[in-house]
């Protein structure tokens, strides 16, 4: 599956923008394993690679088998709709680790994305490690940690019948989750509802994010499209 | 999937959680519905929803309280109040809608796991996609508006005209009942799904004929069509693929990586599992 490959931003605009912004707040890196090949040890190495990312601040990371650091709860108590634990859980997504999976951690910043490449090539983990994120910053990366780059993917971007996708700012949203389980319908409801000052962006964010099962939707970078698509200031 | 009357309690909480918008609140009955024909089965709305237990009954009567005195209750937007949404046993065919659309089970009918294979992400041990050739994943229905097996079937039917080689280990190839032409086990045509990936190979110099097929292709298509393009790098790290797309006037902003620092670390793998030209059928990020 490609599910970080398509994220949309002003590049893929239908309509080419003449200077789209770069993006500056969403790098994706991950880990797996090849069946039989290199899977021995595996939990430990997945969690190797989750505990070095914990040491550069990231906003979210995931098990695609079970989720990131916000999930849905089977017991909520009424009073959630006044007091709900919001607070992020990376032990969960750690410590649920079980075999073969696919582990994601998503960096705000290039610059912690940089340094956590660096740790998890000094690891030496032997799996699979990929950067999703604009090929510019990933090259960069490359250099600046001497690493020589096997393989790369391009995300060519949305055709077909484009009148059934929502607006940009929606799109930007519901495409952090590629497997798509984070609605635009939804995405939409919380934009109207942060205009309406009935939630925060960062609540609107996180509610998102409890429906992207592999952990990869960007908390902050929701936070901060939302922020923009209702002109509020930080 | 389903949603018990006795328990649907007509919140509107599920109704903007369902990608497909297959949800609606059906004035005849009061209680939220499905429209069968609409769900993929991708477990959105039953595993993605917290849940609470609350007995229907009391919070009907709150809510038509709150309701004749217009006020306005504000609630956890992602919650089902009553746990009112029940997964159904699904049989041949529709299984395939829940295999192609919810990103947690193993492909149920074809044995495979994921909409896809591991395509490059694994390169570095896999050795997939080798020197000189391009990896295509061509995902029909992303992001959010799904597509039928119809569909996809006319851009694979297109494609094996153009003598490509198709991901045999792909969910959507182990479904076609004559890859050489591209066809489609006929009984799974009308069924929808969130989104399902074609994945072929060519060669390098072959990108831009297929790219152009594939522009052509998705222009008739019923619904969109996203698509990403794979290589190897060459021993600097440089990759030939930027170039060719760049001529070809398509982005080249976002990708993927692979970083290289993957290896065979099993002292003794599996002979069936051979680096070279061996795979893994999990997807992933």
């Amino acid at each position: 599956m490609t599910n970080t490959l398509h994220r949309y931003s002003e590049h893929y605009a239908f309509e080419r923008a003449r200077n789209p912004k770069p993006v500056q707040d969403d790098y994706i890196v991950f880990a797996m394993a090849s069946r039989g090949l290199n899977d021995d040890n595996l939990i430990e190495k997945y969690r190797t690679f989750l505990r070095l990312a914990l040491k550069y601040n990231p906003v979210n990371i995931g098990d695609a088998t079970k989720g990131g650091i916000f999930r849905p709860r089977q017991d909520m108590n009424p009073a959630a709709h006044w007091r709900r634990d919001q607070r992020p859980d990376p032990e969960q997504v750690i410590a649920g680790i079980e075999g073969h999976t696919t582990v994601a951690a998503v960096f705000g910043s290039y610059e912690a994305m940089m340094r956590f490449v660096e740790d998890v090539k000094a690891a030496d983990l032997g799996i699979s490690i990929n950067i999703s994120a604009p090929m510019d910053s990933a090259r960069r990366c490359c250099q600046d940690t001497g690493i020589v780059p096997h393989s790369v993917e391009y995300s060519l971007g949305f055709r077909g019948s484009l009148d059934k996708l929502p607006e940009a700012t929606i799109l930007e949203l519901s495409t952090m989750c590629g497997h798509g389980m984070v609605s635009a319908n939804f995405a939409k409801k919380m934009v109207e509802w942060v205009k309406e000052n009935r939630r925060s962006p960062d609540e609107a964010a996180r509610y998102m994010a409890r429906f992207c099962i592999c952990g990869v939707f960007n908390i902050s970078r929701a936070g901060r499209i939302i922020r923009d698509a209702c002109h509020l200031k930080l | 999937m389903n949603i018990d009357p006795h328990k649907c309690v007509a919140c509107g909480n599920c109704l903007p959680i369902c990608p497909m918008g297959a949800i609606h609140v059906d004035p005849a009955s009061s209680r939220a519905t499905i429209d069968e024909d609409e769900c993929v089965e991708c477990f959105a709305c039953f595993r993605g929803m917290s849940k609470e237990h609350l007995n229907p009954v009391m919070v009907r009567t709150i809510r038509a309280i709150a309701k004749f005195f217009r006020f306005r209750f504000d609630p956890e937007p992602d919650i089902c109040p009553t746990d009112a949404i029940v997964p159904q046993e699904l049989a041949w065919p529709r299984i395939v809608r829940r295999a192609f659309s919810d990103p947690q089970v193993p492909h149920e009918s074809t044995g495979i796991h994921g909409r896809g294979t591991a395509e490059v992400k694994t390169n570095d041990v896999t050795n997939r996609v080798k020197n000189g050739e391009a990896g295509f994943v061509i995902e029909f229905g992303r992001p959010g508006v799904g597509a039928r097996f119809r569909d996809i079937q006319q851009v694979t039917q297109a494609l094996a005209e153009l003598k490509v080689e198709f991901e045999k280990n792909n969910p959507v190839a182990s479904l076609m009942s004559d890859s050489s032409r591209g066809l489609i086990r006929e009984d799974i045509l009308n069924e929808k799904i969130l989104s399902a990936i074609v994945e072929i190979k060519a060669r390098l110099e072959e990108v831009p004929g297929v790219l152009r097929k594939l522009r052509e292709l998705s222009q008739e298509s019923e619904t969109v069509v996203s698509v990403g393009v794979s290589t190897r790098c060459d021993a600097d790290g440089h990759d030939p693929l930027r170039e060719i797309l760049k001529r070809e006037g398509y982005p080249t902003y976002r990708g993927k990586t692979n970083l290289g620092l993957g290896r065979v670390t099993r002292i003794s793998p599996h002979p069936s599992l051979s680096p070279v030209g061996g795979e893994d059928k999990r997807e992933g990020a």
